[in-house]
């Protein structure tokens, strides 16, 4: 009986429901940046004691804490921030990293070689401490790198590197409508209060502030690269279905939350900033709700 | 129409629900509990126990197309069921049975079930084909297509309280929740991730995939509960 009458119901029922489903397949991701270059297939790496260097690094960068865990100090990955294993061009690939040193940075104020460029991943966005230059793990991870950038023309500025700058937002970023985005696309995944989701004893979605997360001196700290890679790469599977004004919301959202301190941290929070985060775009030293982010002292 | 008659009955059941708490001031968890089991093993009204299909442990029954429910996230499950009960998604069987309970009961019922504990998926050897790992484990960065285990966690064994597990469910099973994805016949669901995912999926995709999950075991499998 109700079986039938349910069964009648399947028809229209059917044809509303690709109504629904419809506009959402219309404004599906769209292709990820088009970068002329491309890394060369897992299988081509090869056998011997190249490849197996490679592979290392390979699990190094995929496999961070279980792989290098003496120098991580969160529960990130290398993959979290450069997506698909360093390979997605606008996720900050590494083939494009890799023929763009040495290089000057503005950031130690000198000519860095890609090694050293290494050694500040582990030291900020990680959360942890430098493998020593020539080290195993650095010497993997370079082999990884150097091999996916396989026949890629040395110092090209090459299409995809970095995450791709969002234009100037219409409105300064804000703190509350940036709430508002994170409750109803990131909290799914990455929780309410940020801290991110295990699963089996794995870390499945990464911490975005709190204790176990970057720390206050690394790149995603800055309101533009969260924006950036926000807005190419997150609702993960999404990427692009954010506004330019949603990503900056939410990247100011996220950067204002406390996070492990500074690693160059001299002295005060405001001597701290004033050497190191004097831009609009760091929240470090900035007081919000009350508080000012960066103080030392219990969470 | 059936949104808003269904708020105004959640509503009205929330009030009725903290009104009983306060008068009786009981902790509210264990009667949800002690309900849910009550109709998950014996059914209540018209509506057969959930036990008959799914299994006293929540553990399935692939034969008749019935999936595990044990340990899923409580979110997840409560979704399904007012996704049925609203006729959004599509299925005859749980259709009736949805609809027949109130969203309190519902309720009752996910919070029995995501309370079951889960066996551990059991990976399997590498076989001859390695596709499905490999899409499951990498996905197809290049066609923007996410690993499945970047969201549904290692093994796809499920991350609580949203992300259903989709080891150990059946091949037949997968692949018809694939393929209503791609033809518009389930809703979205959170975020309309899994249409955007479906939509990059061949049917040799879906068919290794299928494959590979229904062989990682699950609450269903011989070696379960062992
Ligand atoms: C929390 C996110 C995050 C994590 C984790 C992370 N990085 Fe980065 N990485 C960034 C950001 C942000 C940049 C700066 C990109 C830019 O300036 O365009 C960057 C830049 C780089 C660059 C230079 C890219 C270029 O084109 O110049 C390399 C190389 C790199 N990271 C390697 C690593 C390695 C190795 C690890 C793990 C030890 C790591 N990163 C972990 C966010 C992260
Ligand atoms: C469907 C699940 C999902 C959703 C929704 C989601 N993320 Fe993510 N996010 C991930 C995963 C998984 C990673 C790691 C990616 C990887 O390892 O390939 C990640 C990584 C990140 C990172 C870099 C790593 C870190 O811990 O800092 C940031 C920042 C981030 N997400 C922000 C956001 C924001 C902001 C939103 C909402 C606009 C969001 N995410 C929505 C799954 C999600
Ligand atoms: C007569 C058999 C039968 C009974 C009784 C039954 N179910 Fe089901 N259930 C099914 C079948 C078959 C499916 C698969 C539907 C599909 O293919 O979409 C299902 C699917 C589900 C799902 C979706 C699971 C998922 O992974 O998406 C939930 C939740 C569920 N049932 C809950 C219940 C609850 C709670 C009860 C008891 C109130 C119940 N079922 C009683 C047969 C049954
Ligand atoms: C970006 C995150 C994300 C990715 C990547 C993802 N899924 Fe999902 N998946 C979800 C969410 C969220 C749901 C719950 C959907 C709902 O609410 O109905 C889901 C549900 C499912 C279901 C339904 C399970 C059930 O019990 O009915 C299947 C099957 C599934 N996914 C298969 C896959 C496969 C296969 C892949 C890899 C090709 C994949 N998913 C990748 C997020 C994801």
């Amino acid at each position: 009986m109700t079986r039938m009458r349910s069964l009648r119901r399947l028809a229209p029922l059917a044809a509303c429901l690709a109504a629904i489903v419809l506009p959402v397949a219309a404004f599906a991701a769209p292709p990820p940046a088009q970068a002329g270059f491309r890394p060369p297939p897992e299988s081509a790496i090869p056998a011997g004691p190249f490849g197996r260097m490679v592979r290392l690094g390979e699990a190094i960068f995929r496999h961070t804490g279980t792989a290098a865990p003496q120098y991580v100090g969160s529960d990130l990955r290398c993959s979290n921030c450069h997506i698909d294993g360093g390979r997605l061009a606008g996720a900050a690939p590494l083939w494009a990293a890799w023929v763009a040193f040495p290089t000057y940075r503005s950031k130690t104020k000198q000519v860095n070689t890609f090694a050293q460029r290494l050694q500040g991943c582990f030291r900020y966005s990680m959360n942890g401490t430098a493998p020593p230059l020539g080290s195993k793990v650095l010497v993997a991870l370079e082999a990884y790198s150097f091999w996916l950038a396989h026949g890629a023309p040395t110092g090209a500025k090459l299409a995809g590197r970095g995450y791709p700058k969002l234009p100037k937002p219409a409105a300064a970023p804000d703190y509350a409508r940036g709430k508002i985005v994170f409750a109803q696309h990131c909290a799914l995944c990455h929780g309410a209060d940020g801290a991110g989701r295990r699963a089996g004893g794995r870390v499945v979605f990464p911490p975005l502030w709190g204790p176990r997360s970057f720390n206050w001196g690394a790149g995603m700290g800055s309101i533009v690269n969260a924006a950036a890679f926000i807005k190419a790469n997150m609702p993960l599977g999404r990427g692009g279905s954010l506004t330019d004004q949603m990503a900056w919301d939410v990247a100011a959202y996220v950067d204002s939350h406390e996070r492990p301190q500074d690693p160059r941290f001299a002295g005060s929070v405001a001597e701290t900033r004033a050497k190191f985060h004097d831009s609009p775009y760091s929240m470090y030293g900035q007081t919000v709700n009350g508080h000012v982010l960066g103080a030392p002292g219990p969470k | 129409m059936g949104w808003s008659e269904g708020l105004g009955r959640r509503v009205l059941g929330a009030t009725l629900a903290v009104a009983a708490l306060a008068v009786l001031s009981l902790d509210l968890s264990p009667a949800l509990a002690a309900d849910g089991a009550a109709i998950a093993l014996h059914g209540v009204g018209t509506v057969p126990a959930c036990a008959t299909c799914h299994g006293a442990q929540g553990q399935g029954n692939p034969r008749i197309g019935a999936p595990h429910l044990a340990g899923e996230g409580i979110d997840y499950l409560r979704e399904q069921l007012a996704n049925f009960a609203a006729g959004h998604r599509i299925n005859p069987i749980m259709q009736p049975i949805a609809a027949g309970l109130t969203p309190e009961q519902r309720d009752a019922a996910a919070a029995f079930f995501a309370a079951l504990p889960v066996p551990a998926p059991h990976p399997v050897p590498p076989g001859p084909d390695r596709a499905g790992a490999l899409l499951a484990e990498q996905g197809r960065w290049s066609a923007g297509l996410p690993a499945c285990t970047q969201c549904h966690g290692p093994n796809g064994i499920g991350v609580p309280p949203y992300i259903p597990r989709l080891a150990g469910l059946t091949a037949p099973y997968l692949t018809a929740q694939l393929l209503a994805w791609q033809q518009g016949h389930r809703p979205p669901g959170a975020l309309g991730l899994m249409p955007v995912v479906a939509s990059k999926l061949s049917a040799h995709d879906i068919k290794t995939l299928a494959a590979y999950f229904a062989a990682l075991g699950g609450p269903s499998s011989p070696e379960a509960g062992r």
